[in-house]
């Protein structure tokens, strides 16, 4: 078991054809992942890596018969791409791309919501269901197979914190990179509980960062509703004071978004809160062989 | 990107927000032309710099004669002000804001923000206007009308109603907040504004309202969609090394340590400078190389992270995925022909082919490259290289 995809899933890449989708859908393939074609408007009817490269996503869709969309286009059009999918009936679209302009995530986000389709990312490595399905640009070698269940804002803490997770001898179940923009698609919020409902998930790792409030959320939802033990660990506890311009983004979320503040409030909720990113692999161990007492 | 207050009252204007007149001036003499060309007999002398707080730190000065205006003017450009926002290490001010006097019978807040947990854009306004807004949040929380606008229906009257009769205005005035409020929306909405705060918002003798500040930041990511906003970046405004770093893809915030750093990642970069202080140590800098370390950019991340001299050691530490970890380390190799490093980098490669990148660095023999087996060695032996210690 896992969580959102497995090696049935069907997988399409949107920005199929160019230089970073074609080299990540590549490298995708080679892990196990089964992508069924992709989309480049005006390229519908070509042959690219072996598989049906289609005008738009519907038609997609109807070939192939894929529920999960991978999107590596440009910036500028990520919120068209998000929203052709979502009209398309993806259930899911897992957004790669880096830099897409807030307001039109916005945009694309409520729309996904309102068609029922999840979204990961944007700016995010991915989602890895160990030696099954990779969807995204994260190195697939690192994730072994396990128990643990893997939740993080940034790329390459989430390779760090897998690859302590192998080295104490456990692996893990799925692993996915929320992304740390403004506005994101699935987050703690909606990933705990799927990492609870899985038999297969033993443990879950959510690594924060400073800024929003997300881990807070997360801290209240975990105190109510995780039984499973949650080990945590906060990026930015030395980070420096922004020199900031206004106030408006600390008086909405009615917190600062500091480390500090994050990790007390993970701590009451009973979660293992790691200080040191170097002490996340044996903390999971830890946690694993309390609750197998 | 954040612009000047004079900047975002430009813009304001374009769309309706009204502002008090005003102008931006370099010098003294300018200053005297600006406010002889305004008219009347009061000026307000405004620093233009990136940060809040500046009436407290003598940077906002009201002038009663074109005499006053020059010599205000002339003794706020060059002085460094320090604001509660500026840091320790102040702003030096490198132009003046001539603005009319204005007839001031009241002070609001207003301020606009996109809500993350929402994912809507908020506008906030509140009575306590002048004040510092951080602590009216944090002490009077109800003193603060929020409303969230759901971008589908966009900024409806019934909005604007709520936000006026939470600030208590009675109903002759609220046509004017109306317009005022909406036209402010638009002003966030088209131009892909991060924030905008006006503090304060005035209500004049004759039941106008004003923006007697500007404060607006916007989504770098969308820069690209306006162009006449990107011009009006202040590079005067941003640390040259930083500046220079994006040059490269690369991105640096100075800090006041001795272990230097440089990782592959934001999150990771940010670990790396906690578990530096975690073993005892001071991070000198934030340095983020991103998912492709090459000997180019690596090299101009020695650079960047030398021109500190209070650098004592420097930590690589890269988690080498996609790129394999002994392209990496060949990349520092050259990367230390290409920059003379003479301070001890312990480099952490980790990830794929880990061990044939601590080969590669074990095989070269440099005497000042010190290879560490994970993130903890790293971080100690960092640590104690900065201390003549290793």
């Amino acid at each position: 078991m896992s969580i959102l995809v497995n090696k049935d899933t069907k997988v399409i890449v949107q920005g199929f054809t160019g230089k970073e989708g074609t080299f990540h859908a590549e490298q995708c393939m080679a892990y196990g992942t089964n992508i069924v074609g992709g989309v480049t408007p005006n390229k519908g009817g070509m042959t690219h890596l072996g598989k049906p490269v289609f005008n738009t996503v519907e038609e997609a869709v109807k070939a192939t018969g894929a529920t999960v969309s991978m999107i590596f286009v440009p910036p500028a059009f990520v919120a068209d791409a998000v929203m052709e999918a979502a009209d398309a009936g993806i259930e899911l679209a897992v957004i790669i791309t880096e830099g897409a302009p807030v307001k039109d995530m916005m945009y694309a986000k409520h729309y996904a919501t309102k068609k029922g389709m999840n979204t990961i990312g944007p700016n995010c490595p991915g989602i890895i269901t160990a030696e099954e399905c990779k969807i995204g640009i994260m190195p697939g070698n690192i994730f072994k197979k396990g128990n643990v269940g893997l939740i993080s804002k940034s790329g390459t803490l989430t390779y760090e914190a897998s690859n302590q997770v192998v080295k104490e001898g456990f692996g893990i179940t799925t692993a996915v990179g929320i992304g740390g923009d403004p506005i994101i698609g699935l987050s703690y919020k909606q990933l705990l509980p799927m990492f609870e409902a899985d038999p297969e998930t033993e443990a879950i790792v959510m690594i924060g960062e400073i800024g929003g409030d997300l881990e807070i959320q997360a801290a209240k939802l975990i105190k109510e509703q995780i039984t499973k033990p949650v080990i945590a660990f906060i990026a930015g506890q030395t980070a420096p004071k922004g020199k900031r311009m206004g106030h408006a983004g600390a008086i909405i979320s009615g917190s600062k978004g500091t480390a500090a503040e994050k990790m007390e409030a993970l701590r009451e909720a009973g979660v293992y809160v790691v200080e040191s990113p170097a002490d996340i692999g044996i903390t999971v161990a830890k946690a694993l062989t309390e609750k197998n007492k | 990107m954040n612009i000047h207050e004079y900047q975002a009252k430009e813009i304001f204007r374009k769309y309706g927000v009204p502002t008090p007149r005003g102008g931006v001036a370099f010098s003294g003499p300018e200053a005297r032309k600006v406010a002889e060309s305004l008219g009347g007999n009061l000026w307000v002398v405004k620093a233009q710099i990136h940060a809040g707080g500046r009436g407290k730190a003598g940077g906002v000065k009201l002038a009663k004669s074109l005499e006053e205006v020059e010599k205000i003017a002339e003794e706020m450009l060059g002085m460094t002000l320090v604001t509660h926002q500026t840091g320790p290490e102040g702003k030096v001010v490198k132009k003046v804001y001539i603005e009319e006097g204005a007839d001031i019978k009241d002070e609001f807040y207003l301020g606009m923000v996109l809500d993350r947990a929402l994912e809507m854009p908020v506008m906030m306004a509140s009575t306590e206007g002048g004040m510092e807004i951080e602590e009216v949040a944090a002490k009077t929380p109800e003193k603060i009308i929020k409303v969230a606008i759901d971008p589908a229906i966009g900024f409806q009257p019934f909005h604007a109603r709520k936000l006026a009769f939470g600030l208590g205005l009675p109903k002759e005035e609220q046509r004017e907040f109306i317009k005022f409020a909406t036209a402010l929306y638009n002003v966030y909405m088209d131009n892909d504004a991060e924030m905008i705060e006006i503090n304060p918002l005035i209500k004049t003798g004759d039941g106008k309202f004003l923006a007697l500040d500007a404060k607006m930041g916007f989504d770098d990511n969308a820069l690209y969609k306006h162009p006449e906003i990107a011009e009006m970046r202040d590079l005067d405004e941003e640390e040259p090394t930083e500046v220079e770093a994006k040059k490269y893809g690369l991105s640096y915030i100075k800090l006041d340590g001795n272990v230097g750093c440089m990782v592959n990642g934001a999150g990771l970069a940010m670990a790396t400078m906690d578990i530096i202080k975690h073993e005892g140590g001071e991070p000198a800098n934030f340095l983020d190389v991103g998912g492709g370390a090459n000997p180019d950019t690596v090299a101009k991340g020695f650079e960047i992270i030398l021109s500190d001299p209070n650098v004592k050691s420097i930590f690589v530490n890269i988690f080498g995925g996609i790129v394999r970890c002994d392209r990496i380390a060949n990349g520092i190799l050259q990367a230390t022909e290409k920059v003379e490093v003479n301070v001890p980098v312990i480099v952490r490669l980790d990830g794929t082919n880990a061990e044939e990148a601590a080969e590669i660095l074990r095989n070269a023999n440099i005497k000042n490259i010190i290879p560490a087996t994970d993130l903890k060695d790293g971080a100690k032996k960092a640590v104690a290289a900065a201390k003549g210690e290793l």
